[in-house]
């Protein structure tokens, strides 16, 4: 299966205070051991909110919201896709993130359409 | 909504509602097998010898983690505990052994050597990946049969069960269990040593890899057999270990070949198959439905590989004619002479009958269903392809092109005998059907 891990770091991500070199270099290897394991598909890391927009639909109306958004606990500020087999399996992988703050939340991804 | 319970976790501890602890620690326990297993397997292998012995060992264990963890918490680093505790089972194991065949005072050294090589606390990320690397070498040496090395692949570097892996294949438990049984008995007989090959040795033992990696994939891809046409977690046991062998040699051309060829192919997996399970083959498939993710990592890897120089491999030229389906917006923007051109080249390297079929269908696209049918037509006498049932069913659709429905209907209805997937069988009868219709209607 497909699950997407959204990295919901909280304040200080927004903030946008760079990472030590050390907490940098522990991040990089385990992002390579999950590469090297074949679980990672894909990962990115988002720009603070500031930057962002945010579309609110209500019937035909759009409302453009700018950024900084209030909620910053929730707020996502990387992801990564992994082909796991379980939930599980992500979430033993992800209890060995090199974190120290932030709420990491697993979602499966919906696949195969029709089967 | 519903109420989410929430776990505190303390270090290694969850604490929990108290009748949910024993399930959860097995979940846990499943799942951190699946990820540490092949490196422990592989790091045993590499000091007791033999990947049999180094299997039983961590199957132990296994079984000490699941009689502990459950009371007492899965530990902080799981990986790490497996491996002290199969450590000190081989060290037992060692001595027993030398107790049998040497005089006292070398037992001692080896013993020692033996801890050593089992300190995985030391042991740097490179020694770990040749341990891996020797492990999927040996356990698809060609010495075993292909069924051997698949089911041996499966259970040491995919970490499944023998259940898990009968399933997969649609035979009996006992059936595998008996495979994998005579596969480290044939191992051990054939004094096949754990190691990662060098030289010509290493062309030939790889080529032996990849083919049981693709071999696992197209079970899934296209099975053989059952009523599914596709079984998409054997392709994603498939592409995971082409995915870390692609990371354990990265410099291997045809490796990279295999893991842009399955990418590719397994973009493709949702799009093949219909809202009633029926197949929907490649021209008539919603392309917006094919995974772009899947695609854009398989082109990367295709890139990989040219970019590593030389000409291309089986595997990549393969991967090459993939990516132009895949580049192809609508079915009509197929480059069709580029994949003629493609075959040809994958025709010298390895020639086989299903490729000249193939090249047949690429020709009658890029050429007309004349000059197709022509290429098919002098394969009818071929041995190999006597009840290959897409020889029928490729010759069926190049007659119906040029109008000829009643001799098409023959060609599909004797296809539709011919394979042992239900879904296929139906999907043929179907397009003889479309033919007797046009017939009556012409």
């Amino acid at each position: 299966m497909r699950v997407l891990i959204m990295a919901k770091e909280g304040e200080q991500s927004e903030a946008a205070t760079p990472p030590t070199p050390d907490a940098m270099a522990e991040f990089q290897k385990f992002n390579e051991e999950l590469v090297k394991a074949g679980v990672v598909l894909e990962a990115g890391r988002l720009y603070p909110s500031s930057q962002g927009k945010r579309v609110r639909f209500d019937g035909k109306r759009r409302t453009v919201i700018d950024g900084p958004f209030a909620e910053t606990k929730e707020l996502v500020a990387g992801y990564w896709l992994w082909q796991v087999r379980s939930i599980d399996e992500a979430l033993e992988w992800l209890k060995r993130a090199p974190y120290d703050g932030g709420t990491f939340e697993i979602r499966e991804v919906f696949e195969y359409e029709g089967m | 909504m519903k109420s989410s319970s929430t776990r505190v976790c303390e270090g290694a501890i969850a604490i929990g509602p108290r009748s949910g602890d024993a399930t959860e620690a097995h979940r846990a326990i499943e799942a951190i097998w699946r990820i540490e297993s092949a490196r422990l397997i592989a790091g045993l292998a590499r000091v007791v010898g033999d990947i049999g012995t180094a299997e039983e060992l961590a199957q132990d264990a296994l079984v000490a983690a699941l009689e502990q963890w459950p009371a007492e918490g899965v530990p902080e680093r799981p990986g790490a505990w497996l491996m002290g505790t199969a450590k000190h089972r081989a060290i037992d194991l060692i001595r027993r052994r030398k107790t049998l065949e040497r005089k006292h005072e070398e037992i001692g050294r080896d013993v020692e050597r033996a801890q050593e090589g089992l300190d995985r606390e030391t042991a740097i990320d490179e020694e770990v990946g040749d341990d891996l690397l020797g492990l999927i070498f040996t356990a698809c040496h060609p010495v075993l049969s292909k069924d051997a090395r698949v089911a041996l692949t499966l259970r040491v570097l995919g970490g499944l069960t023998t259940e898990e892996i009968a399933r997969a294949f649609l035979v009996p438990v006992s059936t595998i269990a008996q495979r994998i049984v005579r596969a480290k008995r044939t191992l051990a007989e054939a004094h096949v040593r754990f190691e990662v090959p060098g030289g010509a040795e290493r062309v030939a033992r790889l080529a032996s890899v990849l083919e049981v990696i693709y071999l696992i994939f197209n079970e899934g891809y296209s099975a053989t057999a059952g009523k599914d046409w596709v079984r998409p977690a054997l392709c994603e046991e498939a592409l995971r270990l082409g995915r870390i062998l692609a990371e354990l040699a990265p410099t291997e051309p045809e490796v990279n070949g295999l893991v842009a060829l399955m990418e590719i192919q397994a973009s493709r997996l949702g799009a093949r198959v219909g809202p009633s399970g029926e197949p929907v083959l490649l021209l008539d498939q919603d392309r917006a439905r094919w995974d772009r993710l899947l695609i854009r990592r398989g082109l990367a890897a295709l890139e990989r590989a040219e970019r590593l120089g030389g000409a291309l491999g089986p595997y990549a030229l393969q991967a090459a004619i993939a990516a132009c389906h895949a580049r192809a917006t609508t079915a009509a923007e197929t480059d069709w002479p580029r994949i003629v051109a493609l075959y040809d080249a994958v025709a010298q390297l390895a020639p086989s009958p299903v490729v000249e079929l193939n090249r047949a269908v690429a020709v009658g696209m890029a050429f007309g269903p004349a000059a197709g049918l022509e290429l098919v037509d002098g394969l009818l006498a071929e041995p190999s392809l006597k009840s290959y049932h897409l020889l029928p069913a490729v010759r069926g659709d190049l007659l119906r092109k040029l109008g000829r429905s009643e001799e098409a209907r023959a060609e599909f209805e004797r296809g539709a005998s011919l394979t042992e997937n239900v879904r296929e069988r139906e999907l043929l009868m179907r397009r003889a059907a479309e033919c007797a219709a046009e017939r009556m209607a012409g």
